[in-house]
């Protein structure tokens, strides 16, 4: 549905989006991830039509952005950042303002008002004056605009700032739920977001994607996924490191603590020699040892250590 | 077609967006009281002993110069305080649909208040034998200039999501044109140039053109000067937009 080429985006001499390329078909859900100014939102205005990309190709759903943009924006369903709405409107009026431009009139109109007022929880709200609400309340009529005329492509820029955990948790569901039949793109910097809404995450730093797979794929690359963490009680720590680093999947060991006679120790994976046995090894060897264990577990590679290690600058990752 | 419900749309929320809001009261009672004070106590309606509406018309371009830019000054420069221009461009809507529904809702409101100036019309009819045919031809000129000001305040709304410079700036752009045709004005320049210098930038000045039609002449050449003014401040406007888009 989506198809972007090169997509580059020069401010003065600042390129704010380099070479940016990817694709979202119906039923997926890509998550854009990066730090502020990375050049998200520059991005997901190119792809609205909002503005004009330097260079490079966008298509969405088969119609070129730039030389065909109307019928591309009529597929689109758009939550800029911040959630801009017309302050002097009532929801319900603005609402059917975004559905009137939509090309929806009379009964499809109205019927489109009332599924995107249900679909945000804003029933109660429905004929406040928008300047009167809520952070939160004016946030989902945005997004209400953008789902009103129920469209093939969403596009949201952090649709979860503002709302209260409970909100957030109801938006994840949402975006879940639509993922299914539509192509959806939303940018965050909430990581367990991405991990809870998205089939696939793009790490975008510095105007480049530096990052593209799924949650899973991106989890395993970072430093500790597959490491296996235990806490022994009354065995030397220098005994322990011997031991388990001598184990053939393990890479190495690590003393994470050491208090009054508890051990907690990680070991790192040796991916060369396939870790996904380690957990067994490591049991294994606790039991021949007959060593007292609290608590083992496999770790999983955690987003943020991943997201840290692709983004931070080079000259914060030499230290 | 297409194009014509979204213009009709854009110019309904526009609209709607005056009256919700005290703008719209304040503006009319405003613009009916100066109106009011101008023809009566300034103009000398009764004492000019005349059935015209000399007095009335004589006073709009001044009035205009302030009135009109504290209408338009919002138009563009709200859109982009608030962040609503991305939300409105990225909607299937042309930059063109979006711009000509605004400024046909400004100047539907500008219409309206000229319209409940009729009581002067009535007055003028009641006391004497006034030529109804100036009359009108003076409300379409009054109607054209206010135009012209509101396209210009279009244009400065675009530039800046200020409204006070927005104001300040179509001020001054309209003042220009109202003084490159007024009479101390012209006397002044008439001393250092020549005849046909002066006429030439007389011409450019909204006063010239909006003289003919308080005459009562309804000259193509006029009505040309302030649709052209229009259409050049409204693709300027267009092309500023264009250019916050390019960033």
């Amino acid at each position: 549905m989506i198809q972007v080429d090169n997509l580059v985006k020069a401010f003065g001499p600042k390129l704010a989006v380099n070479e940016v390329s990817f694709t979202v078909e119906r039923g997926e859900v890509l998550g854009f991830l990066g730090p502020n100014g990375a050049g998200k939102s520059t991005t997901m205005r190119m792809v609205t039509g909002f503005i004009p990309p330097t260079s490079g190709a966008i298509r969405v759903g088969g119609y070129d952005v730039l030389e065909n943009p109307l019928p591309a924006k009529r597929l689109i369903g758009y939550l800029p950042e911040n959630a801009p709405a017309y302050a002097d409107m009532t929801v319900q009026g603005f609402l059917a303002f975004a559905a009137e431009l939509r090309g929806l009139a009379g009964m499809a109109r109205r019927g489109a008002v009332d599924r995107a007022v249900e679909l945000c929880f804003l029933e109660n709200v429905r004929h406040q004056v928008i300047d009167t609400l809520s952070k939160g309340y004016k946030h989902r009529t945005c997004l209400a605009q953008a789902l009103i005329h129920d469209p093939d492509v969403l596009i949201m820029d952090e649709p979860t700032d503002g709302l209260d955990p409970n909100q957030k948790h109801e938006v994840r569901n949402l975006i879940k739920r639509m993922g299914a039949n539509k192509a959806i793109v939303f940018s965050t910097h909430i990581l367990e977001e991405v991990e809870a809404a998205c089939s696939r995450v793009i790490i975008i730093d510095r105007g480049r994607i530096v990052a593209n797979g799924t949650p899973e794929e991106l989890k395993s690359r970072a430093p500790n996924a597959g490491a296996v963490w235990l806490r022994v009680k009354g065995v030397p720590a220098l005994a322990l490191t011997d031991e388990l680093s001598g184990i053939a999947g393990a890479a190495s060991a690590e003393v994470m603590k050491d208090e009054a006679g508890i051990v907690e120790i990680r070991v790192y994976p040796d991916h060369a020699k396939a870790g996904a046995g380690l957990t067994g090894e490591v049991a294994e060897l606790a039991a021949q040892q007959k060593w007292t264990i609290d608590e083992l577990r496999t770790e999983e590679g955690r987003l943020d250590e991943v997201f840290r290690a692709i983004t931070l600058p080079d000259t914060v990752k030499g230290q | 077609m297409s194009a014509w419900t979204n213009i009709n749309a854009i110019v309904k929320r526009e609209l709607g967006g005056y009256f919700t809001s005290p703008i719209a009261y304040v503006f009319l009672v405003i613009f009916l009281l100066l109106t009011g004070f101008f023809t009566f106590t300034v103009g000398s309606f009764f004492e000019r002993g005349e059935a015209s509406l000399v007095s009335f018309f004589t006073w709009h371009p001044w009035l205009y110069l302030f009135l009109v830019p504290a209408v338009g000054m919002r138009l563009w420069s709200e859109e982009r305080r608030l962040g609503t221009m991305e939300l409105l461009l990225t909607m299937p809507v042309t930059t063109w649909q979006a711009l000509i529904g605004k400024f046909l809702a400004s100047w539907l409101f500008l219409a309206l208040a000229l319209a409940l100036t009729f009581p002067v019309v009535i007055t003028v009819n009641y006391l004497g034998n006034p030529d109804n045919g100036v009359i009108f031809a003076g409300y379409v000129g009054s109607l054209l200039l206010a135009g012209s000001y509101l396209a210009i305040t279009c244009m400065t709304s675009a530039m800046t999501r200020n409204q006070v410079i927005s104001f300040i700036v179509a001020v001054l752009i309209c003042l220009f044109l109202i003084l490159a045709g007024y009479e101390p004005v012209t006397g002044l320049l008439s001393r250092f140039a020549s005849a046909r210098v002066v006429d030439l930038v007389a011409a450019f000045s909204v006063m010239t053109h909006f003289d003919a039609f308080q005459r009562g002449v309804i000259d193509l050449r006029d009505v040309l000067f302030f649709a052209s003014l229009m259409g050049f401040a409204l693709f300027t406007t267009g092309v500023i937009i264009r250019s916050h888009r390019a960033g």
